[in-house]
């Protein structure tokens, strides 16, 4: 069967998807004995979306949205970050990273530019964390299926949250999420960046765009057709495989270190317990 | 033959109050107060039966907490809770610890402060998200059992529910009502409900007609490590048709009223029951049985 006969598997009920991620967030923050969260709004359409949502959930005033300019981030991204906090009245704060950044790479002064990306999604990670405990908040994060399954992220920095409402929706499903939860035009329309260089835009580094992928992904990993199958329904035998490869060799990305077993319960392979455990 | 020759003194209308709660994971002591307060509303209400979501004194996902959260149908805290019952008859859900060290999923049904019946879940789902077989001992029955107020009455729990031939083996028991705590977890949220919720909405509508019996589900709501129980209680009249649902991912002790004289009216206008063969249907599993295991 052609796979365009299962476009539609992309396609998601917003408001209910809004619903149950709304009361998720309220939910695992206050189980946890919290009522504030904290977020890297970089004005793209997953922190965004994530910024409206907790707003939602546990009101604008609980909200704390983090802008953690490097000094080539665009004026676009600002801009955008700057709407999204005006629109929602979140409490926000801005902390430039250039300084942290590049006196650390003023040891390093030939680091290549993927080292430079990492280091700033790292750091941004720990003005997160630190922000959390100053306002008393849990770190909401901010990565979506595309990128968790694909491995475009740096693990440890933006992969690094308590909680990730967004994790199960591929980025094209966050473009309805996104408008029915009212997320501004501008941010809708534009082209996915991680911002970590000038002009990059995610599209252009993966290779291959998110509409795509994810029409690829939706069968190959949520309705497991095989190799033979996708290729029958029109994907081109070298981009599943690119992609199978992508899903696989980053797959150490989204799981915590590996363990070497010695006792008779070892944390995650016999001594099992539910995060939630207790509350 | 069962009870079903009604006798006419028997009362026919019948409150039953769905408790659809969010219990919480591996505190046996919280959920005890919790079911306190949902017991002491519904008596208030004038509920004749209470029914509980599926491990509703544990939570889902108690994986290694399994032994400590496990009790024996006798312990203290399930006395207590039918004490507060009163005459109200109560379905609850724990992890039963037998004298052998096993541990069961399992449902209770008790009226007048006393255990009238056991379920054991004999399916324990252990694919995709699930892996109750790691931690529980499957249930080895499916048997029904007498009410004193709401005649034959048979439980399934939650993947027992999805199993054809546990359906069929009430339809033979010739139950008037089948009750289904649950504890599911939304699948799919491309359409208008969530998917899981459709599926259980069709079983439900499937059961009553096919049963002739009223079909009672309560599943919990709530969240446990991302997953989302949705609730949206139900129960289902024998003509299939939903007589109320309870909200949607919301907590809400839903009162629902259905009347016995129903379950007449509708095998009147079609006795499935009556015309199943139950001895045909014998012999072909019996055939089957030799050509599968040669025995």
């Amino acid at each position: 069967m052609a796979a365009e006969a299962h476009a539609n598997d992309l396609t998601i009920n917003a408001e209910l998807v809004a619903d149950i991620l709304t009361r998720f967030i309220r939910t695992e923050i206050r189980r946890a004995g919290f009522e504030r969260a904290v977020m890297g709004l970089s004005g793209g359409i997953d922190s965004s979306v994530v910024t409206f949502l907790a707003a939602k959930a546990l009101g604008p005033e609980n909200i704390l949205a983090v802008t953690m300019p490097y000094k080539t981030s665009s004026d676009a991204t600002n801009r955008d970050a700057r709407a999204v906090v005006d629109h929602l009245g979140v409490r926000t704060l801005e902390v430039p990273i250039s300084g942290s950044i590049d006196a650390y790479f003023s040891q390093f002064p030939d680091a290549a530019r993927m080292r430079l990306a990492n280091k700033c999604a790292r750091e941004r990670m720990t003005v997160l964390y630190d922000q959390s405990a100053s306002f008393n908040a849990l770190v909401l994060g901010t990565s979506n299926k595309s990128e968790l399954l694909l491995g475009y992220g740096t693990q440890f920095g933006d992969m690094a949250s308590a909680i990730n409402p967004i994790g199960d929706i591929y980025k094209t499903q966050l473009y309805p999420l996104a408008a029915h939860l009212g997320v501004p035009d501008d941010i809708l329309k534009k082209t996915p960046t991680g911002d970590l260089w000038v002009g990059q835009t995610d599209e252009d580094e993966l290779g291959f765009r998110y509409a795509e992928v994810d029409r690829l992904m939706v069968l190959m990993v949520d309705r497991r057709w095989r190799r033979a199958e996708l290729i029958e329904g029109g994907f081109a035998p070298e981009f599943v495989d690119r992609v199978a490869t992508l899903i696989r060799r980053n797959h150490y990305k989204r799981r915590m270190p590996v363990i070497a077993k010695l006792s008779p319960r070892t944390m995650d392979r016999d001594f099992r317990y539910a995060r939630d455990w207790g509350t | 033959m069962t009870s079903s020759s009604h006798p006419p003194a028997r009362p026919t209308v019948h409150h039953v109050a769905l408790a659809q709660i969010a219990p919480a994971l591996a505190d046996r002591q919280r959920n005890v107060g919790l079911h306190l307060e949902q017991i002491k509303a519904a008596r208030a209400k004038g509920a004749d039966l209470i029914v509980f979501p599926e491990l509703s004194l544990t939570g889902y996902f108690v994986r290694d907490m399994v032994p400590d959260v496990a009790i024996a149908p006798d312990a203290p805290e399930i006395d207590e809770l039918l004490d507060a019952a009163g005459p109200m008859a109560v379905v609850l859900g724990f992890v039963e610890e037998s004298p052998q060290h096993r541990f069961y999923n399992t449902a209770l049904y008790a009226e007048g402060g006393r255990i009238v019946h056991l379920h054991r879940k004999v399916y324990l789902p252990t694919y995709g998200l699930f892996e109750e077989q790691r931690y529980f001992a499957a249930g080895e029955r499916f048997a029904a059992f007498d009410t004193a107020r709401f005649g034959r009455m048979g439980i399934l729990i939650c993947e027992d529910f999805w199993h054809l031939s546990a359906a069929a083996i009430m339809q033979a028991e010739e139950i008037d009502v089948l009750i289904c705590p649950s504890n599911s977890p939304g699948r799919g949220v491309e359409g208008p409900r969530i998917r899981t919720a459709e599926t259980y909405e069709h079983l439900s509508k499937a059961y009553a007609q096919l049963l002739g019996a009223v079909v009672i589900v309560v599943n919990r709501v709530g969240f446990e490590d991302g997953l989302c129980f949705w609730g949206g209680s139900t129960v289902t009249g024998p003509d299939g048709r939903t007589i109320v649902e309870a909200p949607m991912l919301d907590e809400s002790l839903t009162m629902a009223t259905f009347d016995a004289a129903d379950l007449r009216r509708q095998r009147l206008i079609t006795p499935l029951a009556r015309d199943e063969r139950l001895l045909l249907t014998i012999e072909e599993l019996n055939r089957i049985k030799r050509n599968r295991y040669g025995c």
